[in-house]
């Protein structure tokens, strides 16, 4: 989360490289110290075959710009540089639906960086809060369907929110007391039944909120259009990438400025240290827990403002969250940041430069995005071994 | 070996155990044979899938049903001739068969590959978006299944009667326990474990880390797919929601329920789910406390909960915890206790307890 998140250098590669030319010109003694290899030495063939990983990644980087940029004919956007503002729109959404992502996914990266616990029931949170929500603010309008945006005030909206939210965090708090405190360091034990909680929820939810989709309506104050060079652009997803910088910038300064936060990255770097300095360290885990599944209730509120709630919500966006955490590296808040950037951007690129009759192949690119960095680094761009 | 020392108790009760399996269809009734224990050992058969990699690999994988699911669509593209979807090639079904396992053990291979670099919760994570993204794959792409995916797909001749599926199962089923168990003394298995144990270490040996993992992914993706296989054969369709998260949990689950570091465990995990799925239903006071069908998830949800609460290591754990405690003087000493001993850690490390 800070930079001591940052993968030390990898000298240790080097090592074994150059072990492995000393053994080679080992072969000869009389010239193996005297005289270095002439041209391209095996060692620096390898170290450019090393690279290459690299060097592809970089090559599709490349050729995916110009085809965006000059040659997406006969695509549903079209080339940028013929339709620039389709272009623009699409970068919007990357970002906005990146905010999105964000707020999901660095409660379970923050659970995660201290606790070593991988959150399973993380999409049954965002989806319970989503519920909750929508119950509230159907309450407060006092009407159950059909709800206009112009009934529904900025605190019809704000006080639901709150509601699941809290519930959510409640919720997270109760299974990390029963479920997860006595069994710390057990990671795999830990995922699994929070795997197990996940099928329970959800058969519960399904029960109590039923089958259909339900969606939770934005206020009318918010439900407007702009314009983008021609292109209409609605300000409710702006208002969820605000909500997200908003979180992501109240987060930093929590873990950055704040004792707590102090105490959370020393955590995270070594738990044992922190414990035998006399902090108490269930404490500090209960109220990690507490934000984390608070952050996912309020990422359930956002998405079924943005998308809706039904069954199977939990499980995309468990999907998601996951995917963002591999993509940026586990247990870190900028790994969430460029993950939900990356992930947002092929998310929202793809349907639109795809060419109209491979639309369907959107989800593969997700596959190559996640295949492109996991080729560089396995554990993802900020991430390190756990 | 001598004939003496094959004699153990664990073999004869294995070997006795497949002779009542054998002569089960002149025993029980038909819908148990092919309905119940077709379905068992079909799921075993997945499931120890996953127990291998986790067993001798230490990589707890999702990805199983994907795989188990990959060689069926890719049975059903090729066998058919006509149907609505796919795309009917119109193959013989043995070249199908040759086709699909060839295909699920390349894929295997690739997503292995791409994984093997990774170990515990982060392979745990990636086979999970496999999982998920392989269901899209085969949801959206309406070439090789679309949403509704195959259906009337028709098994080999060979296969025809539903005994010869049961038999076909336990075949594959015994084939592959005894394969497993048997590539674990193997080189290449016993260097997978010490790669589960210590990759730093086996890798400074000059034991190529990755290769070794992918290779592992790739046998037991081979079997998944030989699996799944027998699963298209069963239900004569196949469509994405079948290999969907929950299903894909399923199998995980009934790893679990098992004991996810032993063999017999994948099978036993799931006889037992098969058996709550079939019969808790018609249980008449489950109907009064609210455990319908439609409430099945959350039975099965609380009984791994409770299983993951008191034994990691699933049934099985349990029995060999409850053993001594049962036959307290046929053996005494500390020989049990030595004996238990490294198993123990072992599983303590299949389950994840490598942290320091």
């Amino acid at each position: 989360m800070k930079p001591a998140r940052i993968d030390p250098p990898r000298t240790e590669h080097h090592n074994t490289k150059d072990g492995s030319a000393r053994t080679r010109t080992g072969a000869n003694p009389r010239n193996a110290s005297s005289r270095p290899a002439p041209g391209l030495s095996a060692p620096r063939l390898r170290r450019a075959l090393a690279r290459l990983p690299v060097w592809a990644v970089a090559l599709a980087v490349i050729a995916v710009a110009a085809w965006v940029v000059f040659l997406a004919d006969g695509t549903p956007a079209g080339p940028a540089a013929e339709d620039p503002g389709k272009f623009l729109v699409t970068v919007l959404d990357a970002i906005t639906f990146a905010g999105l992502l964000f707020v999901a996914a660095s409660g379970f990266t923050l659970i995660f960086g201290l606790m070593r616990t991988v959150n399973m029931a993380h999409g049954s949170l965002f989806l319970l809060a989503a519920y909750l929500a929508i119950r509230v603010q159907e309450a407060m309008v006092g009407q159950s369907r059909n709800i206009d945006p112009a009934q529904v005030g900025m605190l019809d909206w704000l006080v639901p929110m709150l509601a699941g939210a809290g519930v959510a965090a409640v919720a997270g708090l109760a299974i990390q007391q029963l479920f997860l405190q006595w069994n710390e360091g057990q990671e795999l034990r830990q995922a699994l039944m929070t795997l197990a909680l996940t099928v329970v929820l959800a058969d519960q939810m399904l029960r109590e909120f039923g089958g259909l989709a339900k969606t939770m309506v934005w206020p009318g104050a918010i439900t407007h259009f702009f314009s983008v060079q021609g292109e209409r652009y609605p300000v409710t997803r702006l208002f969820i990438l605000g909500v997200a910088v908003l979180i992501g910038t109240l987060l930093w300064l929590w873990l950055t400025r704040t004792g707590m936060g102090m105490v959370i990255r020393a955590g995270v770097d070594d738990r044992q240290m922190v414990r035998g300095l006399g902090i108490n360290i269930k404490l500090v885990f209960a109220i990690t827990f507490f934000v984390g599944s608070f952050l996912a209730g309020v990422g359930g509120v956002l998405g079924a403002s943005f998308a809706g709630a039904a069954p199977g919500t939990d499980g995309n966006w468990l999907l998601n969250s996951l995917v963002v955490v591999i993509i940026g590296g586990l247990g870190s808040l900028r790994g969430a940041a460029a993950g939900s950037l990356l992930y947002g951007t092929v998310v929202a690129f793809s349907p639109a430069y795809l060419p109209s009759e491979y639309s369907y192949y959107a989800i593969i690119m997700t596959f190559v995005l996640l295949a492109l960095v996991l080729a560089i680094r396995p554990y993802g761009l900020f991430g390190r071994p756990a | 070996m001598t004939a003496r020392d094959l004699l153990t108790r664990n073999n004869v009760l294995g070997t006795a155990l497949v002779a009542v399996l054998l002569l089960l269809p002149n025993l029980a009734t038909a819908y148990f044979v092919n309905f119940v224990m077709t379905q068992t050992l079909i799921l075993g058969l997945a499931a120890a899938t996953v127990v291998f990699l986790a067993r001798y690999g230490g990589m707890t994988s999702l990805a199983q049903f994907l795989l188990f699911g990959i060689a069926g669509f890719m049975f059903g593209n090729a066998a058919q001739e006509t149907g609505a979807r796919g795309l009917n090639l119109g193959w013989h079904p043995w070249a199908a068969v040759a086709f699909a396992l060839v295909v699920t053990a390349a894929a295997a291979f690739v997503l292995g590959a791409l994984a093997s670099r990774t170990t515990g919760l982060y392979f745990l994570m990636l086979t999970m978006v496999y999982a998920v993204i392989g269901y899209y794959v085969f949801a959206q792409i309406v070439e090789i299944s679309g949403p509704g995916g195959l259906t009337s797909i028709q098994r080999p001749d060979l296969l025809g009667p539903p005994v010869r599926l049961y038999y076909a199962g336990l075949g594959l089923s015994v084939l592959a326990y005894l394969g497993f168990r048997a590539v674990g003394r193997t080189g290449f298995g016993l260097t997978l474990q010490g790669v589960r144990d210590d990759p730093v270490r086996m890798a400074s040996l000059g034991y190529n880390v990755p290769l070794h993992r992918t290779l592992a992914f790739t046998l037991a993706g081979f079997v998944a797919g030989a699996g799944g296989l027998l699963n298209v054969w069963w239900n004569g369709q196949i469509d994405p929601a079948s290999i969907a998260i929950g299903p894909t949990l399923i199998l995980l689950i009934i790893a679990v329920i098992g004991g996810i570091s032993s063999f017999e465990g994948a099978w036993l995990g799931a006889f037992v789910y098969v058996l709550v799925f079939t019969y808790l239903r018609d249980l008449p006071l489950i109907d009064r406390i609210g455990i319908t069908e439609a409430r099945f998830n959350t039975v099965i949800g609380v009984i791994v909960l409770l299983i993951m609460m008191l034994s990691p290591e699933g049934l099985t754990g349990i029995a060999r915890r409850l053993r001594p405690a049962l036959r307290p003087r046929t053996r005494t000493g500390p020989d049990p206790a030595a004996g238990q001993a490294p198993a123990t850690r072992t599983t303590e490390k299949e389950l994840g307890v490598t942290r320091s």
